[in-house]
């Protein structure tokens, strides 16, 4: 039971699970019931699952408005078992007549926010495990697998336990060429994979504060390394400056500051320094895997991939842009960009980024999970790879044989110029 | 109760091997014959129904892909015991009916063991007991019924007869 009054201070994530449980406070620990203000599943977790199911119960989707259906993983189709995937996907997004269907457009977490879907504030799901990212808007979002999703759509609820949250609190002022990627991988060799412990992990201080939406996204998307359910960071102004663009409204907003942590609520806090942190770059096989680049010897690169939710978003491509500019990446390294959203690649196209990337040799990819999900194209035997993406799990982007390094925008493309894993700062 | 045996892995297995990428566009009958055969070729074949898995720390980490608790469902493990599991993994096997016991003495436990699982926890042969973390009402619920799917039937039948 929950006996604190109404003016206990409470934590953003506590707040955010109390609004959709009806209730003033809830105390960490207490399983309650929540409403569910927008469920997002994509063309692997989504229909091909959740239809047969739906169906064995003779029940409907509680509220259509509130589904928001991507396909971003198995497009464009690789084989027929793809194009079988994708055809379920858009027969049954006609038959349950979903209003909000984004397809071949770009990857869930990030076409979610770009499309205004998300706002401070929500209560979300999503049918994948990168959900955590919507945190990054001042919403509690988390991933759920297809069975809890077919609950979510019968019922439009869902239990959450109220996490503790461990808030890691960034002063300092980052370097030129270090960024929220380098700043997650170093937290997750701190915590480790399941370091979250499934709480809610919260971004907080000052150099966390200056990072732009898509930054942030960053931070909250590899929550989900760490083990957290949710990855916040609580709403401001540029939050509603980039909710704004994407056309949500000043009703939407109005309230928009209250979605943070109370000054005096229990959090445990962890202190980082921004500036004192370099490259970081994790090794084979697990994001934890992670030591500063400058420890690395020599470690010579066939790939450079910059993909993914995690790390080909419009930010992470004029990240790479400005290292690649001008110049060629190294003979022997393939360099893959995969944007993240078509709108992203439109913007960066009239920005002349895309032009950049295409003349420092880049291979441009469709904008969908590609070899991040390992579902469809995926590198071959023996190779080295060093990418933007969010997990290097032995065997996820290829046979086991391939070594993949985890690092940031800037690390990929320095190191795609060089042929080894680089220090960008030597480049800038 | 029977006796279960016992079936070793080591910490972080994590959903790529246990539903591995590429067998993802298939159905779980194929999935699971590729379960865990990263780490060991022979398991979907030589695995038995009503044995258990003992694994150290983080279990499930990874993926949101149920298939990774689907396929050990699908081969008829009755439960997995670990010190500790990724939080979504942990969710999607109750979800599924999938039965995991958070223990944390669990990697005493040896490869081909026979243990029982009893309400306090794990019981070994020789009648030691090794105490697991209680599980919530609801959870245990969903493991009795076989999943939540069959919960969401129950409940939509229940309706119909109120």
């Amino acid at each position: 039971m929950n006996h604190a009054s109404s003016s206990t201070p409470q934590t953003l994530a506590q707040k955010l699970i109390a609004r959709a449980a009806n209730r003033t406070h809830v105390a960490v620990g207490d399983v309650v019931t929540c409403q569910v203000d927008l469920a997002m599943f994509h063309d692997s977790s989504g229909p091909r699952r959740l239809k047969p199911m739906l169906e064995e119960l003779g029940a409907n989707i509680w509220d259509p408005s509130k589904v928001v259906l991507v396909l971003d993983h198995y497009v464009p189709a690789q084989d027929s078992d793809a194009q079988r995937i994708v055809q379920i996907t858009r027969d049954t997004a006609r038959e349950w007549r979903l209003p909000h269907v984004i397809d071949s457009e770009g990857i869930c977490h990030v076409v979610l926010p770009e499309r205004g879907h998300l706002r401070p504030g929500m209560l979300c799901v999503g049918g994948d495990s990168h959900s955590p990212t919507g945190g990054a808007f001042g919403s509690y979002m988390f991933g759920i697998g297809a069975t809890e999703m077919l609950g979510v759509l019968v019922t439009g609820e869902i239990w959450v336990q109220v996490p503790r949250t461990l808030r890691m609190r960034w002063e300092g002022k980052l370097s030129p060429g270090v960024c929220a990627k380098d700043m997650m991988l170093h937290m997750i060799a701190k915590f480790g994979m399941n370091g979250g412990q499934y709480q809610a992990v919260e971004f907080a201080g000052e150099a966390v504060m200056a990072l732009n939406m898509q930054e942030r996204m960053t931070l909250s998307n590899m929550s989900a390394e760490m083990g957290a359910q949710a990855g916040l960071i609580a709403a401001d102004d540029t939050t509603c400056a980039y909710l704004r663009s994407v056309g949500v409204g000043e009703d939407d907003l109005e309230n928009a500051h209250q979605w943070h942590t109370d000054a005096g609520a229990t959090c445990e806090d962890v202190l980082f320094d921004a500036t004192h942190l370099s490259p970081q770059v994790a090794a084979p096989h697990s994001p934890a895997n992670t030591r500063s680049v400058g420890e690395y010897g020599e470690v010579k690169l066939d790939v450079a991939y910059i993909g993914a939710c995690t790390g080909a978003k419009l930010e992470d491509l004029r990240a790479a842009a400005q290292v690649l500019r001008g110049h060629q990446v190294a003979q022997g390294v393939r360099l893959l960009v995969a944007p993240a959203s078509a709108r992203d690649q439109a913007q960066a196209e009239r920005e002349g980024v895309m032009q950049v990337l295409r003349e420092a040799g880049a291979q441009v990819l469709p904008n969908s999970c590609g070899a991040c999900a390992g579902y469809g194209a995926t590198f071959e035997e023996g190779v080295t790879v060093i990418s933007s993406t969010a997990r290097n799990f032995k065997g996820r982007m290829g046979p086991a044989s391939v070594q993949v390094y985890l690092a940031s925008p800037w690390t990929v493309a320095a190191s795609a110029l060089r042929g080894r894993i680089s220090d960008v700062r030597e480049q800038l | 109760m029977t006796a279960s045996r016992v079936w070793k892995f080591g910490a972080d297995v994590d959903t790529d091997v246990l539903a591995p990428g590429t067998y993802m566009k298939n159905g779980i009958e194929v999935i699971a014959q590729h379960c865990l055969e990263a780490l060991r070729p022979d398991f979907a074949t030589a695995i038995q129904v009503g044995d258990v898995l003992v694994a150290g720390h983080n279990f499930g980490i990874g993926s949101s892909r149920e298939q990774a608790a689907g396929a050990l469902v699908h081969l008829g493990v009755r439960a997995v015991i670990a010190p500790s599991f990724s939080g979504l993994f942990f969710r999607n096997a109750f979800n599924l009916g999938l039965l995991l016991l958070t223990c944390p003495e669990a990697e005493q436990l040896n490869e081909a063991e026979l243990i029982q699982l009893v309400p306090a926890g794990v019981q070994r042969a020789d009648g030691t007991l090794l105490p697991c973390q209680p599980i919530p009402d609801f959870l245990m619920d969903m493991v009795h019924a076989g999943g939540l799917m069959n919960v969401l039937k129950q409940r939509s039948q229940g309706t119909r007869h109120v």
